[in-house]
C-alpha cells in the first residue's frame, strides 16, 4: 500500500482564498442592494462594468502578459471592482468607469505581481487615479436622489439628497449650513444621502462587518481604530462625530478598505496604529484639506507605511521578556 | 471561567470518536520487535545474546548513556536475532527480536506497603524511576529519570500533570484518567517527593469531564494535589502553554519548565512512576489510540512494546480501502509513518489512520498577509516572516526573530487560508540553526 508521507500537521483548517474572498463579496452585499435601492439602474450599470473589467483585466495580464494561471476564480478581483464601483458617482460614464478599473488591477495590483504583493489597496488607487484625472465627473452626483425612507413614507426631511451635493461638499462650502436639527441620521445610515454608490448605507455596511467578524475574516482591531480615532478626532477638532462617521466614505474604509489583507499590518499593534492614523488624517482632510473628502487618502498614505509598522510592531516573543530579566539576575 | 493560555491557539475538531469506549487488550503475537532507541538520546546497549532465553519483564538493553533509558521486554521467550528493523519512518534501527513463548507467567511484581514507600528517599525514587526504563509518555520520550533530577542551583515547588490531551483523536490519557485515576494521585506525590515539590496540579480539558471527575475525586483528601479544568484549546497541552495555564508563569524563552520552578510530567508517566515504585513493574507497555473515521472498530488497546504498527490497525479492524495516511502519534504532531511492520515503542499514544482525501494538503497559493499564521502563534511568532527568511537563507534574521522558541506545535500551516508549508520551512531553519552551532 502507498501511503502519503508529508511532515506534521496533518489536518488543515479547511481555509482558502476563494473561501476567504467570496465571504467578503458576501459581506457587501447589503451595502450593493443600498446603493441600488438609493441609485437604481445607473448603480447596477456602473457595478457590472466595473466589476467584468476588473475581471477580465486580471485574466488578459495573466493570460498574456504574466503567463500563468488564472487567478479570476479566487473571487479578489470580483472585490477590487465592487469596492471601486462603490467609490464612484453612479453616474460616472462608462468609459471612466472601464478607465478607473484598469488602472487598479492593472497598475494597483497586477504591476506589483499580483494577489498578496500590492503595496496600495487596488480600488483606491484607481479610485484616486479617477478623482486626479477626471476632477468634474467624479463629484458629479445624480439629482433628486430620492431613497431610503423617502421611498416608503413619500417625505423628505433630508438636508440635500435633492440638489446633487454630498453632505461633506456642503459643510465644506458652508460648515454651519447643517446640523443636528436638518439631518437625520437614521435617514442618512439608511441609504438617504448623496455620494458615491456604496457609502450611502452605512447601516448596511456596518452589517456586512459584523458578518466578516463573525466568520473571523476580520479582526476589531482595524474597524474600531479607525472610526474610534476619526470619532475622536472629529470631537477635538469641534465637528460632530456622529456626521463624520456615518456620512462620505469613512464607514466603507474602515469596514472594507483598510481591513484589506494584504495592504494592512500584521499584528494587533500595528493594526491598531494604522486605524488611528487614518482616523487623523481622515479628519484632518475633511477639516482643512482641498477636498471634501479624505479617506482613500488617507489609508493609501498609511498603505506605504505599512512595512514600517511592521518592522516596529512585531509581537512580543512569548518569555523574551523574562528571558532577559534570568539573564540579568544571573550577571548580578 | 476555564484556564489557558494568553496568546494564540486554535480549535481544531475534536473527532475523539475512541473516547469513553474502554481499554482494550491485544491478542499475544507471536514475535516482538523491541527497538534500542525509545527514548531522546543515545540509544540503549542491549545485554542480551541471540538464543537466550528472557523472563517477562527482564532488561533486555540498559541506558547507554546519561539521557537514555531501559528497555525491559514484555513477554518472555527466545532472543531469535539482534537486527535492524525499520522504524515507523522507514528508517533502520537496531532492535531485538524475541520469539514470544507459549506459556506466560506474567511480569513478576512485589507489593510495597505506603509505609515502605513513604520511607522512600527522593533519590530512591529517582533510582526506580531509572531502573524502570520510564520516558515521557507524551511522545517526546524524555528518560523521566534525567527530567526528575533537578539540576544544582535550581529548584522546583510545583509538579503538574499533563492530562490536556488536546491532540484531536487522540484519547489514551482520558481512558488512563478515568480508570487509574488513584494510582496517578499516587505517581503525583511521588514526583512531588522525588523533586522537592510542595503542590501538584493536574491539568484536563474541559472536553473530558469523566477524567476530570475521578481526577478530581482521586485527588480528594490531598490538600496539596489541585485538578484544574482547562479550556479545550490547541496546543493546551505544550509545556509551556499548560504552565501558564496552571500557574501564569512564564517560562523563559530558550528556558526549561525548571526555569519557573515547574516539573511537567504526562499522566500516563505519573502512571509508570508508581506502578515501578509500589510494584517494581517496568515499563513494558502503554495505551495506544487506535483511530481514524475509516476503521470500522477503532479503540483504545493496552500494548506491549515491539508490536507492529499493522498489527494495531489489525486489531482495529483493518485497513480500510480508500487510506491515504498513517500518523504516528495525533494529526498536529504526529509523524507520518511510511512502514507499517514498525514496531510500536514506550512513545506510541496513538496511530491515526486518515483516508485519502484527508490526507493530502492544499495547492499553495501566494501569501495573502492575513496574519492569521501571526495570530494563532502561541510563541508569539511570525511564521510568515520565519518561512520566507528560511527560504532566502537568511538564517541569522530567522533566529533574531525567535525560530528557535517554535514549538513545532502546527497551528501555523493549520490555519493558513493559502495552504503555505509555514512549519516545513520553520523546521528547516531550525536545522540548519543547530547544525550551525
Amino acid at each position: 500500500m502507498n501511503l502519503n508521507i508529508s511532515l506534521s500537521p496533518h489536518i488543515h483548517s479547511g481555509a482558502s482564498i476563494p473561501k476567504v474572498m467570496w465571504n467578503v463579496v458576501l459581506a457587501l452585499v447589503p451595502a450593493l442592494l443600498v446603493a441600488v435601492w438609493t441609485f437604481g439602474a445607473p448603480a447596477i450599470q456602473t457595478i457590472c462594468i466595473c466589476t467584468l473589467t476588473c475581471i477580465v483585466t486580471e485574466w488578459v495580464i495573466n493570460r498574456f502578459f504574466m503567463h500563468r494561471p488564472t487567478s479570476v476564480t479566487d473571487g479578489s478581483a470580483v472585490i477590487t471592482g465592487l469596492l471601486l464601483a462603490f467609490n464612484l458617482p453612479s453616474i460616472l460614464p462608462w468609459w471612466i468607469t472601464v478607465i478607473g478599473a484598469i488602472v487598479a488591477i492593472g497598475v494597483g495590483k497586477m504591476s506589483f505581481g499580483g494577489l498578496g504583493t500590492n503595496i496600495w489597496n487596488p480600488a483606491l488607487v484607481g479610485r484616486v487615479f479617477l478623482l486626479l484625472s477626471f476632477p468634474a465627473a467624479m463629484t458629479t452626483w445624480p439629482e433628486g436622489v430620492s431613497a431610503g425612507f423617502d421611498a416608503m413614507t413619500g417625505a423628505s426631511h433630508a438636508a440635500d439628497a435633492a440638489s446633487g451635493a454630498t453632505i461633506l461638499q456642503t459643510l465644506k462650502s458652508n460648515p454651519e449650513s447643517i446640523t443636528m436639527d436638518n439631518l437625520h441620521l437614521l435617514d442618512v445610515s439608511m441609504g438617504q444621502m448623496n455620494g458615491s454608490l456604496g457609502e450611502v448605507g452605512s447601516l448596511a455596511i456596518l452589517l456586512g462587518l459584523i458578518y466578516l467578524l463573525i466568520r473571523r475574516i476580520v479582526t476589531w482591531h482595524i474597524p474600531v481604530a479607525v472610526l474610534g480615532s476619526a470619532a475622536f478626532f472629529s470631537w477635538i477638532f469641534g465637528g460632530n462625530p456622529l456626521i463624520d462617521l456615518l456620512t462620505g466614505g469613512l464607514m466603507l474604509g474602515a469596514c472594507f478598505m483598510a481591513t484589506d489583507y494584504t495592504t494592512s499590518p500584521m499584528s494587533p499593534k500595528g493594526q491598531i496604529i494604522f486605524g488611528v492614523m487614518i482616523g487623523l488624517i481622515t479628519i484632518i482632510i475633511r477639516r482643512w484639506g482641498a477636498y471634501p473628502e479624505g479617506v482613500s487618502f488617507a489609508i493609501l498614505l498609511m498603505n506605504s507605511f505599512v512595512p514600517l509598522i511592521n518592522r516596529y510592531c512585531r509581537p512580543a516573543v512569548y518569555g523574551e521578556k523574562q528571558r532577559k530579566a534570568m539573564l540579568k539576575t544571573q550577571k548580578s | 471561567m476555564l484556564k489557558t493560555f494568553r496568546i494564540g491557539g486554535i480549535h481544531p475538531a475534536a473527532n475523539k470518536i475512541t473516547a469513553g469506549k474502554g481499554l482494550r487488550i491485544l491478542e499475544r503475537p507471536a514475535e516482538i520487535s523491541i527497538m534500542l532507541s525509545q527514548s531522546i538520546g543515545a540509544p540503549a546497549k542491549a545485554v542480551v545474546k541471540v538464543n537466550d532465553h528472557v523472563e517477562a519483564g527482564q532488561l533486555i538493553a540498559e541506558a547507554g548513556g546519561f539521557v537514555s533509558a531501559n528497555i525491559h521486554t514484555p513477554y518472555a521467550g527466545t532472543v531469535k536475532k539482534l537486527d535492524n528493523v525499520r522504524d515507523p519512518q522507514g528508517i533502520w534501527r537496531p532492535a531485538v527480536i524475541i520469539a514470544v513463548d507459549e506459556e506466560q507467567n506474567g511480569i513478576p511484581s512485589c507489593e510495597r506497603t505506603p509505609d515502605q514507600i513513604d520511607a522512600l528517599s527522593p533519590r530512591d525514587i529517582i533510582r526506580m524511576v531509572g531502573d524502570a526504563g520510564i520516558v515521557g509518555a507524551g511522545g517526546a520520550t524524555f528518560p523521566t529519570r534525567v527530567k526528575l533530577s533537578i539540576p544544582e542551583g535550581k529548584y522546583a515547588d510545583t509538579v503538574i500533570l499533563n492530562g490536556a490531551e488536546c491532540e484531536p483523536y487522540l484519547t489514551c490519557d482520558d481512558t488512563l484518567m478515568r480508570s487509574e485515576a488513584i494510582h496517578i494521585t499516587e505517581g503525583i506525590l511521588l514526583i512531588m517527593k522525588a523533586v522537592g515539590a510542595k503542590h501538584g496540579i493536574v491539568g484536563i480539558e474541559a472536553n473530558k469531564p469523566e477524567a476530570f471527575r475521578a481526577m478530581t475525586e482521586a485527588a480528594n483528601g490531598h490538600s496539596n494535589i489541585q485538578v484544574v479544568k482547562l479550556k479545550t484549546k490547541y496546543p493546551q497541552g505544550s509545556e509551556k502553554q499548560l504552565i501558564y495555564a496552571c500557574t501564569k508563569r512564564v517560562v523563559p524563552a530558550g528556558g526549561l519548565p525548571v526555569d519557573a520552578h515547574v516539573v511537567v510530567d504526562n499522566v500516563a508517566t505519573a502512571f509508570f512512576i508508581e506502578q515501578a515504585v509500589r510494584t517494581g513493574r517496568p515499563v513494558t507497555e502503554r495505551i495506544v489510540t487506535v483511530t481514524g473515521p475509516g476503521l470500522s472498530d477503532p479503540g483504545d488497546f493496552l500494548v506491549p512494546t515491539g508490536v507492529s504498527i499493522d498489527a494495531l490497525i489489525q486489531a482495529a479492524g483493518g485497513m480500510p480501502e480508500d487510506t491515504g495516511k498513517v500518523i504516528a502519534g495525533g494529526p498536529m504532531m504526529g509523524r507520518a509513518v511510511s512502514c507499517l511492520t514498525a514496531p510500536s515503542t514506550k512513545g506510541l499514544s496513538g496511530v491515526l489512520v486518515l483516508p485519502e482525501k484527508e490526507s493530502l494538503r492544499g495547492p499553495v497559493s501566494p501569501c495573502l498577509r492575513c496574519a492569521k499564521c501571526v495570530s494563532v502563534c502561541p510563541m508569539g511568532l511570525e511564521p510568515y516572516l520565519l518561512m520566507t527568511y528560511c527560504q532566502r537563507e537568511m538564517d541569522d534574521e530567522a533566529r533574531e526573530h525567535g525560530v528557535l522558541n517554535c514549538l513545532e506545535c502546527g497551528s501555523c500551516s493549520y490555519t493558513c487560508p493559502s495552504s503555505r508549508p509555514l512549519l516545513d520551512f520553520i523546521r528547516l531553519s531550525r536545522q540548519r540553526l543547530r547544525k550551525k552551532k
